[in-house]
């Protein structure tokens, strides 16, 4: 059997009352790509959030790479890790937000390469090589001295890629990466995507893409109301969902 | 009826007019030029007098004095005021009361107060001792006076000041910058103060600077305060020559005429430092940029 990326053991995450995530188990393998899916205000970007510890959690264990992301527990108790060794973990965590968040001030290359110099001290030199051939990777090559504002959605997403990849991390989580692109934009983002997990990386991507999940998914999960509803190959879950919220969701987006 | 539109397409367009415009405009420099007039042949100003004492090296050397005071002020100032504003939105509360006591309480009361208080410290306090409180050990003792003469009272003062002001001019700048920012940065696996320094100030440099400008220059005519703790600064070089030969109105155009050119010539790095942290920030192709304002000719 593969190795475990992911361990999340029921994850469970409230904003003062409004209990969010009520018990989220699920396993990511090594080099798996892992589509969520479900419908607004499910969890599903808090759930994302909460695997690199954007946000703490309430209750239950995520393991990644068999660490304990965000806490350390003496006996039946999680203390929440100090903001340094959080910044630790969470560089081999690359994230892809649904609304780029490309630093404005910085040409794509610089936004590239600014975490390998300033966190992980890769020398300027270096990191400039592996900026160049991140954006080339993206096909971005030509647009290294470009600010984000002089590029289209659609290439300051794959900016956002290359930037996330240059950490060099062991997986990649993309909260809606397509949502706010024009749909002929769509395509070279899910292409970069595609490769990516083509190459073994392990990913979970929050999507409404459903061609992308039944195309690059190993596994795809459809979360309702903070709970798992139904899980499987995308064959099972996408062509043949055996629950009524599953089925009523995807007559929706399809 | 007659329709008397011409249906050709060899029709002429024309901006519209705008006649009030220069009515104002003839309005306005008329008043300008009977005011110039008015005091230029006032009989009571001697315009030799201010040409003498224009470039008089006591007029000079305060103004010397009072660049100096204002460079360090701002410079203490801005410092002491991005400190503020970060404590003022941390998430300690006790750094939060701390850092809205000093802003609430260097606001509300006068400027004058504050540096006549640091000005006379000494007759409050003659001796100042630096020490561990009901100990022996002293690290520093000695005639209030001497440890803080005028100059440092009054730059002590206006930096305070400053800061309190300023602090509040950092926190709206940081506030400014979208949030979705420090989570990039976070889950690149940047520590919050790396996260602040490259990615929150530079962008919050943008909205900081006009109204950090403004500062500058209130703070260049606030140093004239100084003159009542006897700075040596311009205000003070001119009202000392005054008294001696009663010539107030022609020494108060002298210095009123280099404030008028420093303030003007601190213009120009403002328009430096706005370019520079507003590159990223320029609309290109149509898609507007996000800022908060559009400057420029309609
Ligand atoms: N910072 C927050 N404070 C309070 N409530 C929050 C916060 N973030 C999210 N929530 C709530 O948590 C719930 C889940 O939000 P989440 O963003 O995870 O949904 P989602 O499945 O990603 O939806 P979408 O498809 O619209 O992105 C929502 O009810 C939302 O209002
Ligand atoms: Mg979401």
């Amino acid at each position: 059997m593969a190795e475990l990326m992911v361990d999340a053991r029921s994850v469970r995450k409230s904003y003062g009352a409004n209990q969010v995530l009520n018990g989220i188990s699920l396993t990511v393998e090594q080099g798996e790509v892992l589509c969520i899916i479900g419908p607004s205000g499910s969890g599903k970007s808090t759930f994302l959030r909460c695997l690199n510890h954007l946000e703490s959690i309430n209750g239950g264990r995520i393991y990644v790479n068999d660490e304990l992301m965000g806490y350390r527990q003496v006996g039946k108790v999680l203390h929440e890790l100090k903001p340094k060794d959080i910044a630790r973990q969470r560089q081999s965590i690359g994230m892809v937000f649904q609304r780029f968040n490309l630093f404005p001030h910085m040409t794509a290359l610089q936004n590239v390469i600014e975490a390998p110099i300033g966190v992980a001290g890769v020398s300027a030199e270096d990191a400039k090589t592996l900026g160049l051939e991140l954006l080339a990777q993206v096909d971005l090559a030509d647009k290294a001295d470009h600010y984000p504002a002089q590029l289209s959605g659609g290439q300051q997403q794959r900016v956002a890629i290359a930037r996330a990849l240059a950490m060099k991390p062991k997986l990649m989580l993309f909260d809606e990466p397509t949502s706010a692109l024009d749909p002929e934009l769509v395509g070279d983002v899910l292409d970069v995507m595609k490769n990516l997990a083509k190459a073994g990386m392990t990913m979970i991507v929050v999507t409404h893409e459903m061609g992308f999940a039944r195309e690059v998914a190993d596994k795809v999960v459809f979360i309702d109301k903070g709970l798992i509803v139904e899980q499987g190959t995308p064959k099972q879950v996408l062509d043949n969902p055996q629950e009524s919220r599953t089925k009523a969701f995807l007559n929706k987006v399809l | 009826m007659v329709d008397s539109t011409d249906h050709s397409d060899d029709v002429v367009a024309v901006p519209l007019r705008h006649p009030a415009r220069w009515i104002f405009g003839g309005v306005a420099a008329l008043l300008l030029l009977s005011f110039i007039y008015a005091v230029a042949s006032a009989k009571s100003i001697q315009y030799e007098l201010v040409g003498k004492f224009l470039f008089d090296h006591r007029i000079i050397e305060g103004m010397g004095v009072t660049l100096f005071v204002t460079v360090v002020c701002m410079s203490f100032g801005t410092i002491l005021a991005t400190l503020l504003a970060i404590m003022k939105l941390s998430q300690n509360p006790i750094q939060r009361w701390l850092a809205t006591g000093f802003i609430e309480f260097f606001r509300g009361t006068p400027l004058l107060l504050q540096i006549v208080f640091w000005g006379y410290l000494g007759i409050i306090f003659p001796q100042l001792v630096l020490g561990v409180p009901y100990t022996d050990i002293v690290f520093l003792s000695g005639d209030t006076s001497d440890l803080i003469p005028a100059l440092v009272a009054g730059i002590i003062a206006l930096s305070l000041n400053e800061a309190a002001y300023s602090a509040e001019i950092v926190r709206a700048g940081i506030l400014a910058v979208d949030g979705g920012q420090v989570e990039a940065a976070k889950s690149l696996g940047m520590s919050s103060s790396y996260t602040m320094r490259k990615i929150v100030l530079p962008q919050a440099m943008r909205v900081i600077i006009p109204p950090m400008g403004n500062e500058f220059i209130g703070m260049l005519k606030n140093t004239s305060l100084l003159q009542l703790i006897a700075v040596a600064e311009l205000y003070t070089a001119a009202s000392t020559i005054s008294s001696a030969n009663l010539a107030q109105i022609e020494l108060l155009i002298v210095s009123g005429f280099w404030y008028l050119v420093m303030t003007t010539v601190l213009g120009f790095p403002q328009r430096a430092l706005e370019k520079r942290y507003g590159r990223g920030f320029e609309s290109v192709g149509g898609r507007a940029a996000p800022r908060a304002f559009k400057v420029g000719r309609r």
